[in-house]
């Protein structure tokens, strides 16, 4: 069994969402982190869950990449473990610098919680191996901010090294750069995407299109 | 000194004010004036409409807790309990849209986590002005940003409401907020405050000079200038609301707590003297120990401070270090701020001088209670009387019409910036005659549905209220689920006008009658008056939720026809009934006519059977005839982009038939093989890409360009 850890920081909605899809995942348990240990306990991956750190005052994810806890995920992250961050996890993941880029205020300005569908690409990752690529992904997206920027430089080397993982189909809602809804970073341990998997891990409520995110992490610790 | 202008000015009549004077023998200090005014408003003491609330049933086998607490409870059976309200904040929504719909938002949330439960579901039911009048898109703007800055925030999906726009509302929108929360039903928190010596904690929010009288001015009518009352309204936090909520969830766990009650109107005003009340105790105050934001503030101001996020805690005498453990851990304040006593009266300290001191039962008992002067409107009976209209020469141009109308249109541009998937539930979300919502853990799932055609209750309150009650257990029947309790919102005009009163006791023994007939208790609910600006009254508008129950898997059904070749048919005889209608509201520009009649036997009758149907997988849609009739009906099936041809079932005039709002009839869509089981009236099959019903043919596209873009195109 691997121990997935789930952070809690104050703000975090989806956290409880996120540990109930791990556990839902066979060969995975999820543990709860609160975001004042200065320590982790032995895990396998780390996951940062969706919601509203800390209020997302300021900006959004700008206060907890200064939670005690960080500095562990951060140094997780950095010894090649999996690190996923979903919506709010995703903003963290770039103002800590693990990932690149910045997610800004939708290009509408409205906070938006739709369906979208998605294409699966670049290199493999520890969450996306088990996800089709013969098909678009039905996932759900709820955020204000979720408009994936970043420089033309960074914009070209994330496509040409592989690590635009997940695209929006049709055109990204949220105005994001090259329709960009996920990434990796350059070893491909870290990936942030807005999608919500976790929403979609059971036929009755909303499909079960994200319940390859968790059985790739399984596949990938086994 | 107390003048007759300061005792105006805080709201109380001066009959009220020698019912001050007698009930405490001497001149009341200030802060006790406010604390009368406060808890003798309207908003806190329901002194007009209270003698009329007793006609509600409220008790029922699965009623576990009824109105007066915080929220109503309702047993959902396997040891869980279903904890629901609703509530208005009509007033400070109108003075700053979206501070006042988040604080509404951020007050229901608190009313069900007060009693224990873990809030699972949100709705809206929001009211506005018309277009075209200047307020109306920057009152939608922000209001619904509100909603969803909070609700969003605190991770509880909206998965429903509904929004209807009238002139009536120009002066005075309506926000009413709805939360349903999940409560172990033997681990009910309710607000009371005994044990004598057992600590008083104030948790939370600090308090600041916010929402002042905020009750007072939901208690008073709207003039010109009335968006001056702005200090008025209180600011939300959802993030430290949040907070707040995971750390009462969890002291609830343990054993400390013996009554807590959230500070919402009259903040700790009201939350102190009603947990006193309730445990027939008395309280003593600290005031000086209550933490708070602004410097210099006064013990009148402390206590009519209606700052947000704030709870009132009585603990077990000796278990204070559990609460601060709890709250450090969340980075929260908690302070200790009195004690429970055994002398009946609410006592406040400032820095050890007694500042106010009123026996508790006085103060809630001896609150006015009014039985206002009703009287029928002298224009009643006019507006009941339809005058002759041509036969509708054409229906295919009145549906478009309809279709793209201010409150028929699509409202995917509102809900779509509501969370309304947060906390992985949702198995029906907007879109459905009603929401449905797992329970974790249970074979259980919940349906919710609120709903109010304020054009119906104008005609004919009792009636039209009613009509309200049947109409929303069969949008639950449409779902498969079966009522268990109703929460309402009742929004009317002044109600020192008899015109206003006589359409709110008819209102109410309406409600009263569906429910006593559906079997449907009334388990908590809320009252709003005084909705006129410049002496004008919106629509009577009793908005209700009603919260159903489905066990088992949640059944196959779609908002659309999800296939070409099923059969369509009408459950209840062809609709006839033009009176109160959409049609003759927006082709004819009249809101006359009586509204539709109820048939509770009948209704009983069809609830049961498309509760069946739906249950047992026999039909893949069922859809309620409402606003707009059969036609409209049948051309929402078709916006998922099926169409279908259809016969006009025998009735009335063909206009009637399209159009008329009768209660009763249900749309049904199955697979031919299923016909002998569904039985009803064969209106005809799904496929193509246009929608025939007898005399109109539109295309598909047609429908959807009318209906889809029509609202976003407005709001920008």
């Amino acid at each position: 069994m691997a121990t997935v850890g789930v952070v809690t920081f104050p703000g975090s909605n989806c956290d409880a969402d996120l540990r109930y899809a791990v556990d839902h995942t066979e060969g995975l348990e999820a543990v709860a982190i609160w975001h004042k240990q200065t320590e982790l306990p032995e895990l396998d991956a780390v996951l940062l869950p969706g919601g509203f750190s800390y209020g997302d005052y300021l900006r959004c994810g700008a206060i907890a990449q200064f939670s005690p806890v960080m500095h562990e995920v951060v140094a997780f992250a950095k010894r090649g473990g999996p690190v996923l961050g979903i919506c709010n996890g995703f903003q963290i993941l770039t103002e800590t610098g693990l990932l690149p880029g910045a997610l800004i205020r939708n290009s509408g300005l409205k906070f938006l919680c739709q369906d979208v569908h998605l294409s699966v690409e670049g290199r493999p990752t520890p969450f996306t191996t088990d996800l089709t690529r013969d098909r678009s992904l039905r996932f759900p997206i709820a955020h204000m901010e979720g408009n994936f920027v970043a420089d033309e430089d960074t914009l070209d080397r994330l496509e040409g090294e592989g690590q635009v993982i997940f695209r929006y189909e049709g055109g990204a809602p949220n105005g994001a750069s090259r329709d960009i809804a996920g990434i990796s970073n350059t070893s491909g341990n870290v990936v942030g995407l807005m999608p919500h998997p976790e929403r979609v891990v059971e036929a009755c409520v909303g499909g079960t299109d994200g319940v390859g995110v968790f059985t790739s992490l399984q596949r990938a610790l086994s | 000194m107390i003048t007759p202008e300061m005792v105006a000015e805080h709201g109380l009549s001066p009959e009220e004010y020698q019912v001050v004077l007698d009930t405490l023998g001497r001149t009341p200090t200030l802060p006790e004036l406010g604390v009368f005014s406060v808890m003798w408003s309207e908003h806190c003491s329901y002194k007009s409409s209270r003698i009329h609330l007793a006609k509600l049933p409220t008790t029922g086998p699965r009623v576990l807790v009824g109105p007066g607490e915080n929220a109503g409870v309702v047993d959902l059976g396997d040891g869980i309990a279903a904890c629901f309200k609703m509530e208005s904040h009509n007033h400070p929504s109108y003075i700053e849209p979206y501070q006042g719909a988040a604080t509404g938002v951020g007050g229901i949330l608190r009313d069900v986590f007060t009693m224990g439960a873990r809030p699972m579901a949100l709705m809206d039911s929001l009211r506005f002005g018309r277009w075209a009048h200047p307020k109306t898109r920057n009152l939608v703007h922000g209001v619904v940003a509100g909603i969803a800055g909070y609700g969003n925030c605190m991770g509880i999906p909206t998965i429903g409401g509904e929004t209807r726009f009238h002139p009536s509302y120009d002066g005075n929108c309506l926000v009413n907020a709805f939360c349903c929360g999940i409560v172990d039903a033997d681990r009910i928190f309710l607000g009371t405050a005994a044990g004598v010596g057992n600590p008083i904690f104030y948790v939370g929010s600090s308090t600041g000079r916010d929402g002042i009288h905020g009750a007072t001015m939901a208690s008073d009518t709207f003039e010109e200038g009335g968006e001056d009352n702005r200090p008025t309204v209180q600011v939300g936090d959802p993030f430290y609301e949040k907070l707040l909520l995971e750390a009462c969830l969890e002291l609830m766990e343990g054993d400390c707590i013996v009554g807590i009650q959230d500070m919402g109107a009259a903040g700790l005003t009201s939350s102190s003297v009603e947990m006193a009340d309730r445990g027939g105790s008395g309280v003593r105050l600290d005031l000086d120990q209550v933490p708070m934001r602004a410097p210099d503030m006064t013990p009148y101001e402390i206590l009519l401070s209606e700052s947000q996020e704030r709870m009132l805690l009585v603990i077990q005498e000796g278990k204070e270090e559990e609460v601060f453990r709890i709250f450090d851990k969340w980075d929260l304040t908690a302070a200790r701020i009195g004690e429970v006593t055994d002398d009946g009266h609410w006592r406040c300290h400032w820095h050890g001088e007694e500042v106010a001191a009123i026996p508790v039962a006085k103060l809630t008992g001896s609150a006015p209670r009014y039985d206002r002067p009703q009287e029928r409107p002298d224009w009643q009976d006019a507006v009941q009387v339809i005058p002759e209209i041509p036969e509708e020469s054409d229906p295919a141009r009145a549906l478009l019409r309809l279709l793209a109308s201010e409150d028929l249109c699509d409202k995917r541009w509102i809900w779509r910036q509501y969370d309304h998937q947060v906390g992985t539930d949702t198995a029906v979300g907007p879109g459905l005659d009603a929401a449905l919502v797992r329970v974790k853990n249970t074979n259980k799932h919940l349906a919710f549905v609120a709903d109010c055609n304020g054009r119906h209750v104008y005609l004919d309150p009792h009636t039209g209220t009613a009509g309200q009650v049947v109409e929303a257990d069969r949008n639950l029947a449409c779902v498969g689920a079966e009522a268990v309790g109703l929460t309402d919102c009742l929004n009317f005009g002044n109600p020192e006008r008899p015109e206003i009163m006589w359409q709110f006791a008819r209102s109410v023994e309406g409600m009263a009658e569906a429910c006593r007939a559906l079997d449907i208790p009334v388990v908590s609910g809320n009252v709003s008056l005084y909705n006129e600006s410049d002496g004008v009254a919106i629509l009577p508008t009793p908005g209700i939720a009603v919260v159903g129950l489905l066990e088992g898997p949640v059944p196959d059904i779609s908002g659309c026809f999800p296939s070409a070749g099923l059969e369509v048919a009408l459950l209840g005889d062809a609709p006839s009934h033009l009176g109160g209608s959409a049609y003759l509201a927006v082709i004819h520009g009249l809101e006359r006519g009586l509204p539709p009649p109820v048939d509770y036997e009948r209704e009983r009758a069809l609830h049961d059977r498309v509760r069946k149907l739906v249950r047992s997988g026999a039909v893949r849609c069922a859809h309620d005839l409402s606003d707009g009739g059969l036609s409209v009906a049948l051309a929402e099936l078709c916006m998922g982009g099926i169409g279908g041809r259809f016969t006009l079932p025998q009735g009335g005039s063909t206009t009637g038939v399209l159009f008329g709002e009768d209660h009763g009839r249900v749309l049904v869509a199955y697979n031919p093989a299923q016909r002998e089981q569904v039985g009803g009236t064969r209106l005809g099959i799904t496929g193509g890409d246009r929608l025939v019903i007898g005399p109109v043919d539109v295309a598909v596209d047609a429908l959807i360009a009318a209906w889809q873009p029509t609202f976003s195109t407005w709001a920008g």
